[in-house]
């Protein structure tokens, strides 16, 4: 008997018999759901893209000490990365980064571009400073980026290795509720996602917390208006 | 006792298999450990288990060891105290709390109900997304699996993201025995795998070491650690970060945990806050994941629960830094082959248990040993498992239950289930709401029935008793008798050696000193009233009656 057949085998005889909470199942009768009771809250009070929904996410953020700047409006977005980057001697961007995004860069910031079909190895992004990405949505309630890898963020690596890291939310990407997100992510459950909150950081010392770690040290979020 | 330079309790029963790869004249480099060279006299020799689910004493005489370590118990208290405030904060602020924890504990007694079709659906889920599933029945066939994966991609180390599964099946040292270097990347794991140590905390292994101690274990056994290194844990960190940030780059394989694995959609889920989680699930060619077959949720949304309970339950944060979710392979983004072992290892037995198997719902967040009184003090070492804590005592002794690990007094996992007061923390705190007191309790009785028929201190003392209370005189002889304890308790009034076979309750406990005057005694001199309903002009009570003089010790 194959392993697979073995573990099911057992499964199976552990549960003959049973329910779940020990009653006898009608015989033949396959195994019964238990059903969930799901009355915790699947939206939060606050509407999506919301002012207090953002107020929440701005919040839990720089508690978790990540740096949160507010633009107006593409333009700003610009000059805003543009200082975060002036020290940058470079920057690696997913192949559907907003162009316009970048226009604020000095001469002296050289653009990487990385992309599924001509990714940049482990080494060459380990000698980049930054990277400029946008992201599939945010948690206000945690402070939670999400990115789905798509155009515009680009695969993980890129968002791994570089010690800086300046992600673009627009704001009517915030949503106040974990469930909400989960919910929006559903629609594309097989794409691989990495949830952001704060920069990484370890409590493994005497459980206190120690920001920046393995991850990029420093976590940049620029907040734009939507529509703009 | 043999005891490390730290003044660490150390497992007793030595493994004599363990193989080493030589990895100790690497720049820089640790393995999956040092190496009899590089056992250096400041750690002495720390042997790893045979077994990782059973090594060590029985629980009371670990529990006693332990508790003569006056700096394990700072650095227990210290930690556990900071833990839990952060989690009661972060806790507190979820308005639907308890109705998530409702939430959770039934999802996950309905895939248990279910766990066949799911186990089957996540196999085809993965499948179709280009993942390998594989099946393994215990630790070796586990082990044999995930060597052989290894070495077929022609690579001699590998870089490991912290996962209780591969800490139970005893991964690393079978990977050590086909000279295969496992390197730990969690900073904690690193903590433990340098010093030689085991993991004495779910979440966070090194949990027993404090600054200082985590400082000398880097200038002894990390090889790069800077010379001026301080014990501030910001540059501990930073030493981890340059130590481990080539082993990243370089890897070709990597081999990983699960916290959840979706069966409608097949993607899996780490939860950590390093990132070097992610630097292992993204960077490497080929990614192994090891996952325990309990761990299975039914539907992708059924995150929105887990996702909620584990960070807050677990490191009291309103979430962990760094979640990744994957699904097989994704063309062109991180590694192009991926598989999943899915492990019984003793599972199914703890499925057979029908109050038992709550046990396994467990999703690995520690709140459990945080909160306990018990761990607080002895810490993790004295549980003799990788699984300590509350919710190691429920379930270690399942797991190895076709080894004997519930077979009453023959096996040291059988004391487990008294390794508690019973004070009922750590179900109040558990965001699965698993019964962790009640079953501590069945599994208390399943002892004392393995151990029937046989003849024992316990069963003596009770027929003794039934002989003496089933007859008047007989009670009011051995009533006498108890007044001599008044002797030998002395002025204290405790009691705090017997001889056997009573020294198997004061070897842990006072007895009190019996009473000056026996509660027949006093009814018989009581002033005589005329008998009516007690109140204020009922009959005057002597003070303290039928009780000892000490109020300590009852």
């Amino acid at each position: 008997m194959s392993a697979r057949d073995d573990v099911l085998a057992r499964v199976r005889a552990a549960l003959s018999g049973t329910t779940a909470q020990g009653r006898p199942t009608a015989a033949g009768a396959g195994p019964a759901r238990v059903p969930v009771p799901r009355d915790y809250r699947a939206h939060g009070d606050l509407a999506p893209g919301s002012a207090e929904a953002v107020e929440v996410l701005v919040d839990r953020l720089e508690d978790y000490k990540a740096h949160v700047h507010r633009a107006d409006g593409p333009t700003d977005v610009a000059r805003i990365v543009g200082e975060l980057l002036a020290r940058a001697t470079s920057v690696v961007v997913p192949p559907g980064l907003d162009d316009g995004w970048l226009s604020g860069l000095t001469a002296g910031t050289a653009v990487v571009h990385d992309a599924r079909d001509d990714p940049r190895t482990p080494d060459e992004l380990d000698h980049v400073d930054a990277v400029v990405t946008g992201a599939r949505v945010a948690i206000a309630d945690t402070g939670t980026i999400v990115l789905d890898g798509e155009p515009d963020q680009g695969r993980r690596a890129i968002t791994l290795v570089p010690d800086l890291h300046v992600c673009v939310v627009r704001t009517d990407q915030v949503l106040h509720t974990v469930p909400e997100a989960v919910r929006l992510l559903a629609a594309h459950p097989a794409r691989p996602q990495t949830w952001i909150s704060g920069p990484s950081a370890t409590s493994d010392i005497e459980l206190s917390r120690v920001e920046g770690v393995h991850g990029p040290r420093t976590l940049h979020v620029v907040l734009v208006p939507s529509g703009t | 006792m043999s005891r490390t330079f730290l003044g660490l309790p150390v497992p007793r029963r030595t493994g004599g298999a363990r193989t080493l790869p030589d990895d100790v004249d690497r720049p820089g480099g640790h393995g999956t450990s040092s190496g009899p060279g590089a056992a250096s006299d400041a750690f002495g020799d720390v042997p790893h288990p045979d077994a990782p689910l059973r090594w060590g004493d029985t629980f009371p005489d670990a529990a006693r060891e332990a508790l003569q370590n006056t700096q394990l118990r700072r650095n227990l208290a210290h930690a556990t105290s900071t833990i839990r405030a952060k989690r009661a904060a972060v806790v507190d602020e979820v308005p639907d709390w308890e109705a998530l924890r409702d939430a959770g504990s039934a999802i996950k007694t309905d895939v248990m109900a279910r766990l066949p079709e799911l186990l089957e659906e996540l196999e085809r889920s993965v499948v179709a997304r280009g993942g390998v599933v594989h099946w393994a029945r215990d630790a070796d066939e586990a082990n044999r699996i995930v060597t052989g994966l290894v070495q077929a991609k022609g690579v001699d180390e590998v870089v490991k993201v912290k996962s209780m599964a591969t800490q139970e099946i005893g991964l690393n040292e079978a990977l050590a025995a086909e000279g295969i270097a496992a390197y730990e990347t969690d900073l904690a794991e690193l903590i433990v795998q340098l010093a030689d140590d085991m993991p004495s905390h779910i979440l966070v292994p090194a949990i027993h070491r404090n600054r200082a101690e985590i400082r000398e274990i880097f200038l002894a056994r990390m090889g790069d650690a800077p010379p001026d290194l301080s014990d501030v844990p910001r540059e501990l960190a930073m030493a981890a970060r340059a130590h481990l940030r080539r082993k990243f780059l370089s890897a070709k394989v990597a081999i990983s945990g699960a916290n959840f694995g979706v069966a409608d959609t097949g993607t899996l889920t780490v939860v950590e806050s390093e990132g070097n989680g992610r630097m292992c699930l993204t960077l490497p060619e080929t990614l192994i994941t090891v996952m325990g077959i309990e761990k299975v949720v039914p539907t992708y949304t059924d995150l929105e629960v887990f996702l909620q309970l584990l960070p807050r339950s677990s490191t009291g944060e309103r979430m962990n830094p760094y979640t990744s979710l994957w699904t097989g392979v994704t063309p062109g983004d991180g590694p192009q082959e991926f598989h999943l072992v899915l492990l019984d290892n003793g599972r199914t037995d703890v499925l057979a248990d029908e109050v038992g198997r709550a046990a396994l719902h467990c999703i690995r967040c520690s709140a459990c040993l945080n909160v306990c009184p018990v761990y607080e003090r002895v810490g993790g070492h004295a549980y003799g498992s990788v699984y300590p804590g509350p919710i190691g005592a429920i379930l270690t002794p399942q797991l190895t239950k076709s080894s004997g690990g519930m077979s009453g007094h023959r096996d040291p996992n059988a004391s487990l289930p008294y390794a508690s007061t019973l004070c009922g923390a750590c179900y109040e705190v558990c965001p699965v709401k698993i019964d962790i007191p009640s079953i501590l309790v069945e599994l208390r009785a399943r002892e004392v029935d393995a151990d029937r028929g046989r003849p024992t201190g316990w069963g003596a003392a009770m027929k003794a008793a039934s002989f003496v209370l089933s007859d008047a005189r007989r009670f009011a002889l051995a009533e006498k008798a108890a007044g001599l304890g008044r002797v030998v308790a002395g002025p204290k009034g405790r009691i705090s050696t017997l001889p056997p076979p009573a020294s198997g309750w004061t070897r842990s406990r006072d007895l009190p000193a019996p009473a000056k005057q026996t509660f027949r005694d006093w009814w018989r001199d009581r002033p005589s009233a005329e008998p009516g309903p007690p109140g204020h002009d009922g009959p005057e009570v002597p003070p303290n009656p039928g009780l000892g003089d000490e109020g300590e010790g009852r």
